[in-house]
């Protein structure tokens, strides 16, 4: 082989290496689905209320892993519902947070989640009933949590009945607009601090993974995101 | 033939005895080393003295040091007292006597260093043994070698991605997110995980310990002091394993009766939810859990939460 054919070679195959090693950064490294902002306009550590609003499913079908469980938001200009997990929020402020539930059950690993913590008055409301737990071992009524460890937030999520599960059947649809579903709303106080803080299911629902842990319940815009809280 | 050492020694005129040089710069260096390390270093050294598995540490780590230093100190010397002395010089053209061996030196090093090495290995094997430290703070599996003396506050420590939560069996099995520990009493951590592989690691207990599925890894300490403890995981577990930290507290042994009675009564109905206290915690026994799932008609193949088939990893 010649020099120059030599010197194209090593060029093209170092230019493939980089830009293999680029596509595994820009992809999987950097990618971080959109922040969907709550409250805008409102000032910071004033105690005023934003209403934010999600949705959990049995599959998200509008995502290259149209089996994996998730969670939607609600983008409150549009009103329409976003593939993502991340959302921002104003420091200091009454947070009122709606959950539409359309998955089915799944008993926790560990039914201590099963308890509401970190919520104004340490209750929540399913379909307007005061409850503080939920267990999700004694007739299956559990489909997900919300919780956002670093201020303490634990919110179990009500499913539809094992019934409805069967008919007239979950919703098959992401994001859904019709089936059986839960309603939960409950408010808490979102820390004076700013920064991202994660918030996470704590239900095994990654179906095909070891001990249900992998897949949506690892990746951000399913299963688990980040609260950011600005000023 | 190539002569031997004495040989050699005994054709060179008499030169200054750099050995008694090298160990008179030494000796000062090492002593002051010595002196830094286990007075002004040493009160500072991590874990610090929370507790007698941490000061144990702390300690051993001072001891370790100090006879470290000595040997340290030797290796600069000598490395700087050859580039010294022992340097070429000009008009030094000639090569070296061929010197093979001296068995002096080669008998001290040996010896020096085998007592040591083994007075550091017994010195290690009596901390590990003694009840005050009782394992240093290790996990030590389920079946412990060493003990403290007396009866121990059993804590079980549930790692789940990506929270650790405590429950304490003598107050009602009750489980929380808050680890609280009286101050001089010794401690049993029972330490296990629900999920994947995690690590408890108490910073400032110098306690350590895997938190295996299915497995109970016991470790020791008594907390000497109050104050605050960073609990973090040790063992990367996941997407947000760097998240996966809280802070306890070693409050006096009144404060602790207070809490403890206060809490198992206040989440005496999430208690009635949790399975019966088991040193281990593993979901895919738990004969409540695989009721629920079979009355989901969530079942694999052996009728199991997670039956060891299904699922599978991907």
């Amino acid at each position: 082989m010649s020099l120059p054919a030599r010197i194209v070679a090593l060029l093209v195959a170092f230019l493939a290496v980089a830009a293999g090693a680029a596509f595994l950064v820009v992809h999987y490294f950097l990618y971080d689905p959109q922040s969907v902002s709550f409250g805008s306009g409102v000032t910071a550590d004033t105690g005023a209320t934003v209403h934010v609003v999600l949705q959990e499913d049995p599959q998200n079908t509008v995502s290259t892993h149209p089996d994996w469980v998730s969670y939607f938001i609600r983008d409150p200009q549009t009103g329409a519902w976003l593939h993502t997990t991340n959302f921002t929020v104003p420091a200091g402020s009454r947070i009122d947070v709606t959950i539409y539930g359309y998955d089915g059950c799944t008993p926790l690993r560990n039914p201590y989640w099963g308890r509401v913590t970190g919520t104004i008055g340490d209750v929540e409301y399913v379909n307007g009933k005061p409850v503080t737990q939920l267990n999700s071992w004694s007739g299956c009524t559990v489909a997900h949590t919300f919780s956002i460890p670093g201020i303490g937030l634990n919110v179990p999520m009500a499913s539809p009945t094992l019934a409805q599960t069967v008919k007239p059947g979950l919703c098959s649809t992401s994001p859904c607009t019709s089936g059986p579903h839960e309603v939960m709303t409950f408010s808490f106080n979102s820390p004076r601090v700013t920064g991202e803080y994660f918030w996470q299911c704590r239900i095994p629902c990654g179906g095909g993974f070891i001990d249900g842990f992998g897949g949506p319940m690892q990746t951000i815009g399913f299963m688990t995101g980040n609260m950011t809280v600005v000023s | 033939m190539a002569a031997s050492a004495d040989e050699v020694h005994a054709a060179e005129p008499a030169g200054p005895n750099h050995g008694l040089r090298i160990f008179l710069i030494w000796l000062p260096i090492a002593l002051a080393a010595d002196l830094v390390i286990w007075f002004v270093w040493g009160p500072h050294l991590p874990p610090g003295n929370m507790s007698t598995s941490a000061a144990s540490q702390q300690f051993d780590i001072k001891v370790m040091s100090v006879m470290a230093a000595p040997v340290m100190a030797f290796v600069l010397v000598f490395i700087g007292y050859s580039i010294s002395v022992f340097r070429h010089r000009d008009g030094e053209d000639e090569d070296g006597p061929p010197i093979y061996g001296n068995v002096k030196i080669q008998a001290t090093w040996i010896t020096v260093s085998s007592v040591i090495v083994l007075c550091l290995a017994a010195f290690g094997t009596y901390e590990l043994v003694t009840p005050s430290a009782a394992g240093a703070g290790a996990g030590e599996g389920p079946s412990p070698i060493w003990k403290p003396n007396g009866t121990t506050l059993q804590v079980q420590v549930i790692a789940q991605q990506w929270r650790f939560t405590y429950r304490y069996p003598q107050f009602g099995g009750f489980e929380t997110t808050a680890l609280v520990l009286p101050v001089g009493e010794p401690v049993q951590f029972n330490v296990t995980s629900l999920d994947v592989i995690h690590s408890f690691w108490a910073y400032q207990l110098g306690v350590k310990a895997d938190a295996n599925p299915g497995v109970n890894n016991i470790a020791y300490t008594t907390p000497l002091h109050t104050g605050s403890i960073t609990v973090r995981c040790a063992e990367l577990c996941g997407l947000w394993h760097g998240a996966m930290f809280n802070y306890g507290q070693v409050v006096s042994l009144s404060a602790f009766k207070a809490w403890a009675t206060h809490t198992e009564a206040l989440l005496a109905s999430v208690t009635a939810m949790l399975p019966p206290y088991a040193t281990t915690y593993d979901p895919t026994v738990v004969p409540q859990i695989n009721k629920a799932m079979v009355a989901a008609g969530i079942t694999g193949a052996a009728g199991l939460y997670y039956p060891p088939n299904d699922p599978v990893q991907p």
